[in-house]
């Protein structure tokens, strides 16, 4: 009866039908031996985050930011539309920002992840965007912040020297419904100095 | 004399938090045993429940239970309740939750519960439905008689009963058409002045319809909710845009006393109005935490957020304005049919007025009707009702002053409001206005002649120039402030406000450090918990924290200040007029070097007791502050006082904004080259968040100018728009690179420090400057209708004749 048709239950449908699991449900999955049966999906996987290997017990069809926020208590990235649309959810896999809940864990498995909570420095200091993103007041509610600070990280380690525009680019993926664009590329020009 | 802390820039404390990921929001929040509730949602824009079989679902391992309207205290419509009983009436109104021992589940397990429907039929234009013969929303009928609120609270639920109101089918044509139906119901509506007169008193007399659309609220954080209960106390983790202002309604709503409730709220991403007070799934997360006795997770996915979490009513209307030569207003007269959806919200009057205040015509009337329909639910949604007239008004305000050959900034300034100004039905005052003041410098420094003088055309693109407004009523009076000193010397600033992403909560509660003329690194915040002892404040919303709690931390201030010198009077001699502050101690004016400091004067206090320590406080304070200063009390030297200074009518905030547009005629799309706003809202309290609310609200005003609406297939009543791009926010490259703005900074006095809010009316001038220009980009034409979609530029340009198209609502 329920007619909702979401990105995560389309998702379901491919994964179960492409590994031929499609009769249990996802509590059937979640306990089902670690050992996978031919042709599934392998269910224990690596993947570094923060610098860190993590062994990861993953279903087949679960996205990288219900990995990271239920199985890795990395709530720091956020979901808030978890269907590729408002960029809360940014992280860095192999220094490219991408949306952690449009990827699933098993296509990022031996890949390096870039959590918001993992761009502070080890001795704590904070990364220049962080810091400038405070100098600067770039949030608002903050909800979509940890995603806008990712993407400004990612441009800033691919291009230490943006021009205005060019930042502009590179967040246009992250949507803030607060509307403080002009404040985050603010923060994204400030951190360039910082870096510089 | 320069403020320590008022007019300055601070990090406020939660900042860091956001940029590192450290800041918590509802679904960051875990307790052991916790386990996940999803909603079941209606299918169908309006039918019965005939049957609900949920026994395949509740056969499921891992499967706690489910809730319905059964378990839960009856409501009766319009209220909206917490799960449907026998009708739903939206596309997506919750019918039950069910829990599990994990989200996947509980998703799952909603795909096995039957539900047998029975079918009515549904309508989705507040027209069709008051058209007679037409459908209604509720089986009871498609109007409601509203008890009128004593004061207007946005925030408020709609009260009242529904009943069936038509209008003849010709007059529903007339309307469509532009034109003054006769002879029709109306179910609300104001009028002052002489109407008749004031409209023989006009030169010219301009009649326009005018249609605006809803629009999603689209909060970025869903209304999650975190419950769990111990030893009869509710802990309720709520995304909320208010801390103390929501106790004793989900008190209410969860059947307890307030003081067995602890609120906590750190932080919320967005509420813009939806997120005021209670809402509907609060209570389902509370009741059906009560009933499992376990910690419960109610997570509210993006979709379910599109329905339940408010959208702003569209209206369909008729505007007749009477102007003499000089360009004064003399006579409005104005009908609103609301949009009422499912929840009846109408915010037609403060529709009408935003006309009032800013155009201050010699005599008014609004009627007005909303009506049922089976769309999403209706809220108050940033500027409620001000900022949707502002987009629609301003280009026909642009036509009206064409019609007397006046400048448009000329004429707004010529009808601006001033501080001995009248606003609204009672025409009562406002605490002071500066809005020529705000339109002269801002057309200054957009440089208005030198733009509308340059050459417009180039190729297939043409500029435009326009100006909009923007008013809201922002603030309000009577609350209560809570500070403390502790004897270590520390002072801690206890606000009762939300964290609702305006920093309002840190920067308020300024004013006390102010008073104090402490330094602000020996200061702390405390807030975000009921527990941690907050006083009542206002609901965060409608622009009022800044006027009405810089007032009540004022007043907590001044309240501190006096028990320091009379403690160092009873200590050292004298009388508390005698002393003084400076530099956190209380010393004799007459030898600085006799006195005491703020830490020695916290430990005098708490040795008095008393009310210096908050064994004893006022009266008329609050109950919620009551509880408050009853947990502190005993700890330090406690200022506490209900804001009990002097009133004067409403405090405004007014705004206008300027844009500078080039817009494709091929393609109907355009750029917005410049855009500036300008702020008549007193004193800056906080440089760096007054910025994020004037561009904020203005990346709002250009989403509402041109791509924000509810869409609805009117043969199945499907939404077409549950993400965020179907109804889009604007993104950032739909925004200038850079926004200006400024303000007046002309203090309000009937504020300590001078300040008035300027959250919400900084949309409404976005909004109106962009059709504005877009208006004065096509010759003055205007589309009668908001937004403004490059399918209408492109039609009209084509001259295929796009106009308000009959007044449709809720479609393309």
């Amino acid at each position: 009866m329920n007619t909702r048709i979401s990105r995560r239950h389309f998702i379901k449908g491919v994964i179960y039908s492409s590994t031929a699991l499609a009769s249990g449900t996802g509590y059937y999955l979640a306990n089902a031996q670690s050992t996978s049966p031919p042709g599934a999906a392998e269910r224990l996987i690596s993947i570094e985050v923060n610098g860190r290997t993590r062994r990861v017990d993953v279903m087949p069809q679960e996205t990288l930011s219900y990995t990271l926020r239920n199985r890795l208590n990395l709530t720091g990235t956020k979901v808030a539309c978890n269907r590729g649309e408002c960029g809360a959810c940014t992280v860095m896999v192999d220094d490219t920002a991408l949306y952690a809940c449009s990827l699933l864990t098993q296509q990022v498995k031996g890949k390096s992840i870039t959590t918001v909570e993992g761009l502070r420095a080890a001795n704590g200091t904070l990364h220049p965007v962080q810091q400038a993103f405070i100098e600067e007041l770039s949030p608002q509610c903050g909800f979509c912040t940890p995603g806008q600070v990712v993407s400004a990280a990612a441009l800033l380690m691919a291009n230490p020297n943006p021009t205005r525009e060019e930042a502009r680019q590179a967040l246009s993926g992250n949507l803030c419904r607060c509307g403080a664009y002009d404040h985050y590329l603010n923060g994204v020009m400030r951190a360039a100095e910082l870096i510089s | 004399m320069t403020n320590m802390h008022i007019g300055q820039d601070f990090v406020p404390p939660d900042v860091e938090g956001k940029v590192t990921g450290d800041a918590k929001y509802v679904e960051d929040f875990r307790r052991e045993g916790m386990v996940f509730a999803r909603l079941l949602t209606s299918p169908m824009a309006s039918a019965r429940i005939v049957n609900i079989d949920a026994s395949e679902a509740l056969r499921m391992d891992g499967v706690l239970g489910i809730l319905t309207a059964q378990d839960l205290p009856p409501s009766a419509p319009p209220e909206n309740p917490m799960l449907a009983l026998e009708y739903v009436t939206y596309i997506g109104q919750p019918i039950l939750a069910i829990a599990a021992i994990s989200d996947d589940i509980a998703e799952n397990a909603l795909d096995r519960i039957a539900i047998d429907y029975e079918r009515r039929d549904f309508v989705t234009d507040p027209l069709v439905s008051l058209t007679e013969g037409g459908p209604d929303a509720y089986p009871e009928g498609n109007a409601m008689v509203a008890v009128v609120q004593e004061e207007y609270d946005e925030n408020a639920d709609v009260e009242g009963s529904i009943t069936p109101v038509k209008w003849p089918a010709a007059e529903v044509e007339k309307f469509r058409n532009g034109r003054e139906p006769e002879g029709v119901t109306f179910t609300g509506g104001w009028e002052y002045g002489d109407l008749e007169a004031q409209f023989a008193e006009a030169d010219v007399i301009i009649e326009e319809s005018f249609v605006t659309a809803g629009t999603p609220n689209h909060s970025m954080e869903p209304r999650s909710s975190m419950v769990y209960w111990e030893n009869g106390k509710c802990y309720f983790y709520g995304s909320s845009q208010s801390q103390s202002a929501v106790n004793e309604g989900l008190a209410a709503m969860l059947g307890i006393e307030p003081e067995n409730l602890c609120f906590i709220n750190e932080n919320t991403g967005g509420g813009f109005g939806s997120k005021g007070r209670t809402y509907p799934t609060m209570g389902v997360a509370g009741y059906f935490s009560r009933l499992l006795n376990r910690p419960i997770q109610l997570r509210i996915t993006r979709e379910e957020e599109f329905f339940i979490g408010v959208s702003r009513p569209g209206m369909q209307g008729w505007i007749k304005t009477g102007v003499r030569n000089d360009g004064t207003i003399t006579a409005v007269d104005l009908i609103i049919v609301s949009d009422g959806g499912p929840s009846g919200r109408d915010s037609a009057s403060s529709s009408a007025g935003h006309i009032s205040v800013l155009y201050q015509p010699d005599a008014m009337r609004l009627r007005n009707i909303p009506i049922f329909t089976n769309t999403a639910p209706k809220g108050a949604q940033r500027g409620p009702g001000q900022n949707e007239m502002a987009v629609v008004l301003a280009p026909i305000i642009d036509k009206v002053a064409k019609a007397v050959n006046m400048d448009r900034v000329e004429f707004r300034r010529v009808n601006a409001p001033n501080s001995d100004s009248g606003i609204y039905e009672r025409q009562g005052p406002m605490t002071s206005a500066f809005a020529a003041e705000a339109i002269t410098k801002g057309a200054e420094q957009f440089d208005w002649q030198a733009k509308i003088n340059q050459p417009r055309r180039r190729g297939n693109k043409v500029i435009g120039i326009g100006i909009g407004q923007g008013y809201h009523g922002a603030g309000g009076y009577g609350y209560d402030g809570l500070i403390r000193i502790l004897p270590s010397g520390r002072i801690l600033l206890h606000s009762g406000a939300g964290n609702l992403g305006t920093y309002s909560y840190a920067a308020t509660v300024r004013a006390a450090a102010e008073v104090l003329q402490c330094s602000w690194e020996n200061c702390e915040i405390v807030r975000g918990s009921t527990d941690l002892h907050l006083p009542n404040s206002s609901a965060q919303g409608g622009s009022n924290t800044t006027f009405t709690h810089t007032r009540t931390n004022y007043a907590a201030g001044m309240d501190a200040v006096n028990k320091l010198k009379e403690i160092a009077a009873a200590e050292l001699g004298g009388v508390a007029e005698d002393y003084d502050i400076a530099d956190e101690r209380v010393f004799r004016i007459s030898d600085s070097a006799v006195g005491l400091s703020y830490a020695e004067a916290a430990q005098k206090a708490i040795e008095m007791g008393g009310r210096y320590s908050g064994a004893e406080y006022p009266d008329d304070i609050h109950p919620i502050t009551q509880r408050a200063v009853q947990g502190i009390a005993g700890t330090g030297l406690v200022g506490v006082a209900k804001d009990n200074l002097p009133q004067r009518g409403t405090p405004p905030g007014i705004n206008v904004g300027f844009a500078e547009i080039e817009l494709d005629l091929d393609t109907g799309k355009y750029e917005i080259l410049n855009y500036l706003s300008v702020a008549d809202c007193g004193t800056v309290v906080h440089p760096k968040g007054f910025s994020q609310q004037m561009h904020g609200g203005g990346v709002w005003g250009f989403g509402m100018a041109g791509t924000e609406r509810h869409v609805y297939d009117p043969q199945n009543g499907l939404p077409a728009n549950i993400g965020f791009y179907q109804s889009k926010p604007s993104t950032i490259l739909d925004v200038p690179a850079t926004m200006a703005t400024t303000s007046v900074d002309i203090p309000d006095p009937i504020n300590p420090i001078g300040a008035r809010g300027i959250g919400e009316p900084s949309m409404g001038c976005a909004a109106a400057a962009v059709v504005s220009a877009i208006s004065d980009a096509l010759d003055g034409h205007v589309f009668n209708r908001a937004p403004i979609t490059s399918d209408m530029i492109v039609n009209h340009v084509a001259q295929n004749g796009y106009g308000p198209q009959a007044l449709k609502l809720n479609t393309f």
